[in-house]
């Protein structure tokens, strides 16, 4: 589904990721873990598009193809999804409209019909529900005025809505206390299944007790320095990051 | 000023003075005159004025604008219908005379009188022709005064509320080549009446013409008046717009000046706030690609006590287009308690697009509650990722963000039909923007 190899990325001149190999297979949930400024949520951006990025060596492969080529637009509409850690405000354009145009254009994308006003409402009433928000939302313009964990909710909702291939939650668990940190994981697990991939970004592990990762990852000053299991995660939350530096293991 | 563009226009006023409106009044003639004269001195304004700075007019002046000879030439009537507003009483201006068979003017409360000037000169307007033809510093409106083709004398008694809406088009064909208008507009508004206007500009053609307009309103103590200018001249049109607002006591003006057309165009919006409690709310928007200029300025003078203004600007340039906002408030000595808000907000869809703004409060009072800010900046990059990172193609977020960035502005225009057809000028203004409105 996803092989990224040797993936070095650069924010205005100063490397941030420095080799990056990594493998996702069909249906699989990888964490990726790591301290504060470690590269986790510029590896998240650069798989989503983001162009204030430089990638100076290395290649990402997505279903066969070079995702590294594509404008956003092209990798969400082929499947990939990115939850925001932060979601943006934007005043005037009307949540619903802006969802359907989403849904719309990954349809058109894969050659199948769109959704008319009718269908779109039933859909999105539907996923709603799963993450418990207020339909009343959707008239309101795109995150705007949301509270903390209505942006993170309507992350997962939109998620939701588009059926991704491959998810990317870039810290969707900060911020939200335990009953929302819930409501997010269980929409989560709902869309776990089949050949949907999930990558999971994120500082704490909480979240991994509710959304069971197959591989656990942890990222230091750009570079995957250890691999493992569930227990890893485990491990990192007992003891925190440092025992993992390169400097602490010397 | 050049003497060529002096003599051009002598001789336009020598050739067409016998036909013009007023020819047989002889205060009209002699204010005519007046005004030609004090053009000849004064002349188009330059770049090394203040008020001119960024807004050169040297492609009017360097054009003979005629008076069109037959105005009604080349007019196609179904494009004029396009234009109509339903249930509105409307008076057509084409090329700037008054066209009583196009005009639907439908029967008016007795208190109420909407004339044009072709048509009857109240002996009320003397007054105001003499102020305007010796204006200091304007040659545009001194030409207006020594040309002025037709108009519309607009009174609303005390106390009356006009409930239908009144709707000036003015429409431009230039049908003999180059042609110019100078229409004029009063409006005189008695205490506590009520009245909603809309001036309309509309090029119906893609020949070189040039407009040259003079508004004024006059509102009485406790009187509402509403007025939408919704300019769209033609491509190659000229527009040069002056509304001067005299208000008294607890009246109130709302103001919407929306500037979508016109290869160069000059709104000017003068608002005296002379009574107590008067009150006057000004919306803008201006759209330009291409190399149109777009200019507006403002000025709004707190005169008495306890006097507000609020003013919201926006405007969207793209291509080479150049825009330019001067909001001047001032707040006079003794004008305590003064309550002024001006703001002008402006995006730029193209590192080629320039914007000049400059807002201006000079405050001579101690105890008033004044503030402006401006802005000038380009679409928001993590929005315009966010939307692209959920499929939404590159033009058409663009245009989703254009939208929005207009939309409070929009939002606040009532009459339905003119919302509409900017909500569409904004969706076909924005290249390849396949932008579907259903939910908007």
């Amino acid at each position: 589904m996803l092989t990224i190899s040797n993936l070095h990325v650069c924010i205005d001149g100063k490397p941030i990721l420095r080799g990056i190999d990594l493998e996702v297979g069909p249906g699989e949930v990888h964490a990726i873990m790591g301290p504060n400024g470690s590269g986790k949520s510029t590896l998240a951006h650069v798989l989503a598009g983001r162009d204030a990025y430089e990638v100076t060596q290395g290649t990402v492969v997505y279903d066969g193809a070079d995702l590294l080529a594509m404008p956003p637009e092209d990798r969400a509409r082929r499947g990939i999804f990115l939850a925001f850690q932060y979601p943006v405000e934007i005043p005037g354009v009307n949540n619903a409209y802006f969802l359907k145009a989403a849904l719309n254009a990954g349809r058109r994308y894969r050659g199948l019909t769109e959704f008319d006003a009718v269908e779109f409402l039933s859909l999105v009433r539907e996923k709603m529900k799963l993450v418990h928000l207020d339909e009343a939302l959707l008239k309101r313009s795109v995150n705007e005025g949301f509270s903390g964990g209505e942006k993170k909710r309507n992350e997962v909702f939109q998620m939701a809505v588009l059926e991704p291939r491959l998810a990317i939650l870039d810290e969707t668990d900060s911020g939200l206390d335990i009953d929302a940190l819930k409501i997010v994981a269980e929409g989560v697990n709902r869309l776990r299944g089949g050949d949907r991939s999930i990558i999971v970004v994120t500082h704490y592990q909480r979240l991994l007790n509710h959304v069971l990762p197959d591989a656990v990852h942890v990222l230091s000053e750009g570079r995957i320095i250890r691999s493992g299991q569930r227990d890893l995660a485990l491990e990192l939350e007992e003891r925190g990051y440092d025992w993992l530096r390169p400097n602490a293991l010397a | 000023m050049t003497g060529t563009m002096a003599s051009h226009y002598a001789e336009e006023f020598a050739r067409a003075e016998g036909g013009l409106v007023g020819a047989d009044s002889g205060w009209f003639k002699a204010a005519r005159r007046r005004a030609l004269t004090h053009f000849g001195r004064i002349g188009f304004p330059t770049p090394k004025e203040e008020e001119w700075k960024y807004t050169s007019v040297a492609p009017i002046e360097s054009r003979s604008f005629r008076l069109a000879g037959h105005p009604r030439n080349g007019l196609d009537v179904a494009e004029l219908d396009r234009l109509r507003l339903i249930e509105a009483h409307e008076l057509v201006f084409v090329n700037g005379y008054y066209s009583a068979q196009l005009s639907r003017l439908a029967s008016l409360p007795a208190a109420v009188s909407v004339a044009p000037l072709s048509e009857a000169l109240p002996d009320s307007l003397q007054e105001h022709m003499e102020r305007q033809a010796e204006q200091p510093g304007n040659g545009f409106a001194a030409l207006n005064a020594a040309l002025l083709s037709d108009g519309v004398h607009i009174r609303v008694g005390s106390g009356v509320t006009l409930k239908t809406t009144l709707h000036l088009l003015f429409i431009s064909t230039a049908p003999d080549g180059p042609t110019a208008s100078f229409p004029r507009v009063f409006i005189e508004a008695g205490a506590n009446s009520r009245v909603l206007i809309i001036e309309h500009y509309a090029g119906l053609t893609p020949e070189e013409y040039f407009t040259d307009a003079l508004t004024e309103i006059n509102v009485g103590p406790g009187a509402t008046v509403e007025h939408y200018k919704w300019q769209m001249e033609g491509a190659r049109g000229y527009h040069i717009g002056q509304m001067l607002v005299h208000q008294q006591r607890e009246s109130r003006v709302t103001s919407y000046s929306v500037s979508l057309g016109a290869a160069l165009a000059r709104d000017d919006i003068a608002v005296s706030l002379a009574g107590e409690g008067a009150g006057a709310s000004l919306n803008g928007l201006y759209m330009a690609k291409g190399r149109q200029h777009v200019d507006h300025h403002t000025s709004i003078d707190h005169q008495q006590p306890h006097t507000t203004s609020a003013e919201y600007y926006k405007g969207v340039l793209a291509g080479h287009a150049r825009g330019v906002f001067d909001g001047k408030v001032v707040v006079r000595e003794g004008a305590q308690k003064a309550d002024a808000e001006l703001t002008n907000k402006n995006l730029l869809l193209s590192e080629h697009a320039e914007m000049d703004t400059k807002p201006e409060l000079q405050i001579y009072a101690d105890d008033v509650k004044c503030s402006h800010g401006a802005t000038v900046g380009q679409l928001d990059e993590d929005a315009l990722f966010y939307l692209r990172s959920r499929g939404i193609e590159y033009s058409q977020a663009t245009a989703l963000l254009t939208y929005a960035f207009a939309d409070d502005v929009v939002a606040r225009i009532a009459i339905e039909p003119m919302r509409h057809a900017i909500e569409r000028h904004l969706t076909a203004y924005l290249p390849r923007a396949a932008l579907d409105m259903e939910l908007l």
